[in-house]
């Protein structure tokens, strides 16, 4: 397996976004300790079975690292959310899901430009 | 069905040698050995407790070759229990008092005597499980099976990694998806899995190099899918991990993965599952005789330690209980996570 990450836009920075510092996130807990601590308790907290189930939880954790183009939570939620049963469809869907979000707020402030346009026209 | 693939014994790969297997897992570097967690658990050595299931393996022929089979399963291979075998497994069953026979393979159905094993099990009062792949019982020479086994309420453990076509026969091969199906529909027509004393439960495994997810969320979300979209019923849905054995690891091999999934085990490790695993219990019958802990132990050629019984021929239910279990790197495939076992998760 390739040590690094695609080589393409903003990871194409040498020594970053290898997946196996994927493991090392509790490592970050060396400083701050007392803030690690509740962060990773709370992100358990969040992650647990409650309203909407873990598998429900995983697959808004994957559009999500979709939309922060965050290749560590895409690896991580990848993973998971085949572990809770979702399967390639599903997936899917839930990357539409980001980009539809992503694109239509660009494609929504275009009615910004038409207020500009209303604005400025004759 | 598709195409059947060889087996890595018919392809003479590498990996068809127990050895050569053994040599693979045992060079992963990890970060502590099985024997080492098992230390750190307080279960150092690990050790038997009374003989619960007696599991027969009753040979490696079968219809499929799934791409994770541990057994290296297939349509050439030519090993099936023989006779003697049989008979003296029977005898020991008897005998010893042990509740439950669970009958696996290969496809065990395609042994000449499964139905006579069946009658004569299921004679003796005992609990028997079948480990049915769902295809073979369509076979034409075996359409009689589903009957025999509902009349003599023979549990069913049917193979369905998912609830899906297109996971299930990448794993499987082409076209077992809708044929399981249709299985599992005969099955129901005769009273399986409708709580009806006929049990019916399902076994996934993942179509890939990742963890089972948590089994009771997992089996609600499959009963609800097999029934809309297919109006199956079953019981129970088992998980069980992938074992990096036989063909699962020459997959792993082939895709540079071997570290990679036996590190993810490992780090998965559950002190809960390995005081529960089903070798602690069981005691498994190899086609030719041998004893081991268990299925995966009898792949890999590790037969029971110490000087007790070493065949079924010289099987003592209290010469056997007590000893030490062999263990290796692939024992954290069942205890990684909530553990995995031949009746799902154990923590």
């Amino acid at each position: 397996m390739s040590d690094s990450l695609p080589q393409a836009g903003p990871v194409n920075v040498p020594g970053y976004y290898h997946h196996h510092d994927l493991g090392r996130f509790g490592e970050i807990g060396r400083g701050a300790p007392a803030l690690a601590e509740k962060f990773f308790d709370y992100y358990a907290a969040v992650f647990a079975e409650g309203a909407l189930s873990a598998r429900e939880k995983s697959l808004i954790a994957l559009a999500v690292a979709h939309s922060v183009q965050c290749p560590y939570c895409i690896d991580a939620y990848s993973k998971d959310a085949l572990e809770k049963g979702s399967n390639l469809d599903e997936m899917t869907e839930a990357v539409h899901v980001a980009a539809a979000i992503r694109g239509g707020a660009s494609l929504v402030h275009g009615v910004q430009m038409l207020n500009h346009v209303d604005e400025l026209g004759m | 069905m598709g195409l059947v693939l060889p087996t890595l014994a018919k392809a003479r790969a590498p990996l068809a040698s127990a050895a050569a297997q053994r040599r693979v897992l045992d060079d992963v570097p990890v970060p502590r050995s099985f024997g080492e967690a098992l230390a750190d658990a307080g279960l150092f050595p690990l050790t038997t407790r009374p003989v619960e299931i007696l599991q027969l393996n009753l040979g490696k022929r079968c219809n499929q070759t799934c791409a994770h089979c541990h057994v290296d399963a297939g349509p050439d291979r030519s090993e099936v229990m023989p006779r003697d075998v049989l008979e003296a497994s029977l005898a020991f069953l008897e005998h010893s008092g042990i509740p439950t026979l669970d009958v696996t393979g290969g496809a065990p159905e395609l042994h000449p005597d499964f139905r006579e094993l069946v009658i004569r099990a299921t004679g003796l009062g005992r609990r028997v499980l079948h480990r049915c792949n769902l295809t073979a019982v369509l076979l034409p020479n075996y359409a009689d099976i589903p009957a025999l086994l509902a009349a003599h309420a023979v549990e069913v453990v049917a193979s369905l990694p998912y609830f899906q076509a297109r996971e299930t026969d990448r794993q499987r091969g082409a076209g077992v998806f809708e044929e399981s199906l249709e299985a599992l529909r005969r099955l129901n027509g005769l009273g399986y899995g409708r709580g009806r004393g006929l049990v019916l439960n399902l076994v996934t495994n993942p179509v890939g190099t990742f963890l089972p997810g948590a089994q009771r969320s997992l089996e609600a979300r499959w009963k609800q899918q097999m029934q809309t979209r297919y109006g199956i019923v079953f019981d129970r849905l088992f998980t069980i991990t992938n074992m990096p054995i036989s063909r699962f690891l020459d997959f792993l091999e082939r895709h540079g993965r071997t570290e990679e999934y036996l590190q993810r085990l490992v780090s998965a490790f559950n002190p809960a599952a390995a005081a529960g695993v089903m070798c602690r219990t069981t005691l498994s019958v190899g086609w030719d005789g041998t004893l081991y802990d268990c299925d995966f132990n009898q792949m890999l050629e590790l037969p029971v330690s110490g000087s007790g019984p070493r065949t079924i021929f010289d099987a003592r239910r209290e010469a056997l209980e007590g000893r030490v279990i062999t263990t290796g790197p692939h024992c954290f495939g069942c205890t990684a996570g909530a553990g995995s076992s031949c009746t799902g998760a154990i923590a």
